[in-house]
Order: structure tokens, then sequence, then C-alpha cells
């Protein structure tokens, strides 16, 4: 008899494999620690603002949520400051946080035990711009040998399982769903027996490189006030604008967990992601699929999802199309739906990973982020969103949406 | 023009290529290898590349491949530096 991965993966077996989720590390623009981000985004505090990290006045888009700047030695090893971009500086940063957090003392596991997979859309952009600069100002040879690795997708699964010792299973996922499909594959590591597996995303591409590639895509907002410029759902909504950082989650078999004494966050229920139809195809948006399919993997059903941590694009049409996706399978006002981005910005992979360690956080807490800004929803998408303040309620089962380019991501969280 | 001293190679190694926390580069280093100070190949080749480009020498990748200690890196870059006038 044969099964799908998603069959195996269901939760009708016993404890062992079951992944839940024991260590936190955020970094954002609005909290550079877990507890400050929680207590910002319960706050609804931003940290949207003007570009700093350059001039911004010759491009369209002038705000973005930037990470506070930090004393670089303070928290990054000497030898790997000269070969690190800001992406892999702020992984390696939550990294130490989400390990702390965890209370794991890696060292003492067998290192072939501990997985890595880590999500990345970008790269490390400013390093690359940086050394590209030289080579056409200077000449090749004033460009840095650690460019070869600085800009890739894979460096900062490659530098964190350097700097941690880690040599069990690893890997990399692109695409702005990274963050989340990596949490789902550090499940499958889980799964497949590892103890340990780190997953999560931190993204960073604030630099004019990483700008002018990123205003191609036409759906960053040009509004120019903070507290007006990235509105999802809501009629004013005129585009996203992007941000840095994200979060590392330590993904755990739930039995080594227990026999530590380690507090699990939340359980790893389900997952599903899904392709749209090729552009200009009439048929459906693969969203509501991989929502489906999350929820039959967990076996969920609708009714006990207590909140949707919404992909919230901020543009018009993706925003309704993620309305119809959320009301086709829960009925319309139905479950809460929240989108604490509003207060950081869309952050690429690293995005959904953070939505995922705030789903966690309000399963502990017991209360539910709200967005910000909004002020005139779009009635029609007959969603209940949270808007005036924080809620507090139990919440048992979160489901976390994550879009990219024609690829749609659906996590659900239960609470332990 | 003076000399390449050791002194201005642990510059060159601190501005290419970082520092390890825990290894001091301020003691008798000349004979412990770059490896034992925590830089790999690549941290070496940086540090070489920067030496090149400030003090005007060629330090192929074939030499330096054989140069594993602070000491025969001195000694390379003196090699070809003009004697002091």
């Amino acid at each position: 008899m044969t099964t799908t991965l998603a069959e195996r993966d269901a939760g009708t077996r016993p404890e062992a494999g079951r992944a839940v989720i024991t260590g936190i590390g955020v970094i954002a623009p609005n909290g550079f620690t877990t507890d400050e981000y929680w207590d910002a985004v319960l706050h609804g505090r931003s940290g949207l603002g003007r570009v700093t990290r350059f001039d911004p006045a010759q491009y369209p888009v002038k705000l973005a949520g930037e990470v506070a700047d930090y004393d670089v030695h303070a928290y990054v090893p000497g030898r790997l400051v000269p070969q690190t971009d800001q992406t892999t500086r702020l992984a390696l940063i939550a990294m130490d946080a989400a390990v702390g957090d965890a209370g794991l003392d890696l060292a003492a596991m067998p290192s072939d035990q501990i997985g890595i997979v880590t999500g990345n859309s970008v790269g490390g952009l400013e390093y690359s711009q940086r050394e590209l600069e030289k080579l056409w100002s200077a000449g090749s040879n004033h460009v840095s040998a650690y460019l070869s690795f600085a800009w890739f997708y894979a460096v900062n699964t490659g530098q964190l399982s350097i700097r941690h010792g880690l040599h069990g299973p690893g890997g990399v996922l692109t695409g702005h769903t990274g963050g989340l499909d990596s949490v789902a594959h550090a499940r499958r590591y889980v799964a497949d027996g590892l103890p340990v597996a780190v997953s999560g995303a931190i993204d960073s591409s604030l630099c004019p490189l990483g700008w002018v590639i990123e205003l191609t895509t036409g759906r960053m907002s040009t509004v120019t006030d903070p507290a007006r410029a990235y509105l999802p759902f809501d009629h004013a909504a005129s585009g996203y604008l992007s941000g840095e950082g994200g979060a590392i989650l330590i993904t755990e078999d739930a039995g080594h967990a227990r026999r530590r004494g380690a507090r699990p966050y939340g359980e790893i229920a389900g997952y599903g992601a899904t392709f749209d139809p090729r552009p200009g195809s009439d048929r459906e948006p693969g969203l509501r699929r991989a929502i489906e399919l999350a929820l039959w993997d967990a076996g969920v059903p609708p009714a006990e999802v207590d909140v949707v941590f919404a992909d919230a694009a901020g543009v018009a049409d993706l925003d309704r199309a993620e309305a119809a996706a959320i009301t086709a399978v829960f009925g319309p006002r139905a479950v809460p739906v929240t989108a604490p981005k509003t207060t950081t910005g869309r952050l690429h992979s690293g995005g959904p990973a953070l939505d995922a360690a705030t789903a966690l956080l309000s399963m502990r807490h017991g209360v539910i982020p709200p967005m910000i800004n909004v002020t005139d929803p779009v009635a029609s998408d007959r969603l209940d969103l949270v808007l005036a303040g924080p809620r507090e309620t139990r919440v048992g089962a979160a489901l976390v949406l994550a879009r990219g380019d024609g690829l749609n991501s659906a996590m659900v969280l239960t609470a332990p | 023009m003076a000399m390449f001293t050791q002194a201005d190679l642990v510059g060159y190694m601190r501005r290419a290529a970082g520092e390890d926390e825990s290894i001091s580069l301020d003691g008798d280093i000349a004979e412990v290898t770059f490896a034992d100070l925590g830089y790999d190949s690549l941290a070496v080749m940086e540090i070489a590349s920067l030496a090149e480009r400030e003090l005007g020498v060629r330090l192929p990748e074939e030499t330096m491949a054989g140069v594993e200690t602070p000491q025969q890196f001195v000694d390379l870059v003196n090699e070809q530096l003009p004697a002091s006038v």
C-alpha cells in the first residue's frame, strides 16, 4: 500500500515524527528581538518610514521597513563580518535568538541529527552591488572573493550551518513563499526521523539594486505617507511596501521536545502548496486549493480555525482573489483575518516565516494582533478583519497564507 | 620603501577577513599557521588581494598556495618590494 506524503504526515501517527516549534527568533523593522516585535504588533507600532539605507529621492517608492541600525560587531563574529550581507547578518542574529529561546544546546547533540532549511528570495544584494561597483570602477582585482557565496540564495543556510556546526540535511527554498515552505520542509525532516531542524527565512534587499529590481513588479506603493501607503483589503489599496527581516524557527520532534522539557509554541499540523494557472487563464488561482490542502493535511475543519494570517498583497486584484479564497473555504466573515505585516512591510521570503512566528505567539498569549492603517475595508470582501486593536481570544488553530509569483502556500499551526 | 612587517600584515588580515574574537593576533604569531589563526584559504586569498592592491606586489594563487604562516607571507611580500631607498 502506498501513501502520499500528506497522508503520512496527517497526524494519525503517534508523537514520534510530529513537528513542533520550540524556538522563535524574530528580527523585524519594528523589533530587533521577538519581545520587541510582539509588543510592537500588539500595540500597532509600525516600522515603516522613509528609506535611510540609501537616498530614495530619485525613485518612485520612498518608504520601507528597515531594521534599526545595530553594532554588527556586537552580534556577528568578526571573521564573518567581511563576508556577509545584511541578510546573512540578520539571519545569524535571529538564529542565535531562536536557539536561545528553544533552550537547545546544539553543540551537545550529534551534529548529523540537526538539519537546516531556510527560505530566501533575493540573496545578498547589497553586498553584490558594492562588489559589482568595485568591478566597474576599480577592476576585477578589487572584487572580494567572498562575493562567490555572499550573494547566493543558499548563503544563509550555509553560514548558519557552519556557525552552529550542523551536519544534518540542508537546503534552501526560494521565492516569496520560501519562509513558509522551509518550515514545511523542516517538518518533513522531522517526520523522517530528525530530532531538530532549523527553518524560517530572513530577507533583505534595501539597496538601489534591490530597489530597481523590485520596482519592476509595478506593485509597490508610491504613496509617501507611511500610514497610508500599504493598505491591504482597503479601498485605498495602492500597492505594498517592502521591508527586511523575518524569523528563524526551531522545528523539533514532539517527543524529543517533551523529553527534554521544552515548551512548544505549537505544532506544524498541515501544509499545502499550489501553483496558479498560467497568466491570462480564466481558471481560479491556486490559493483556495492550498488552503484546503493544508486543512485536510492537518485534519482541521474550517470551523476550528481561529485566525487567518493573510498574504495581504495590498494590490486590489490580488486582495480580491485572496478574500475570495478565504470566504470560499470559511464562509463570509466567519474567521478573524489579520495582517500584522502592515507594521513591517512585506519581507519577501522572511514575511511568511514571521507570520508563522506571529501566529505561534498569538497561540501562546491568547491574542490576535491587528492590522494597522486600514480604515475603509472593501465590504464585498466579506472578511472579518482584525482592525481596531488586538483581539483577545483563545487561538487553537491558525492558518498562515503566503503567495509569490504564481505560488501559493498555506500552513495550519495548532496549539500544543 | 620600508619593510613590510608582521604588524602591517595583521592590519591587512583584520581589514580583509576580520578577526576571530577567540584568537589573539597581537602575540608572536609569525610561525602559527593561518588555519590555526582562524583564516581559511579564501581568507588568505582576500588578504593577498588587498596586499597586491595596496603594495603593488604580485601574489599569484600558485605562489600563495605554499604560504602557510604570517612569516612566509611577510617574506614573500618583502622579496618583491623595492629595496629601501
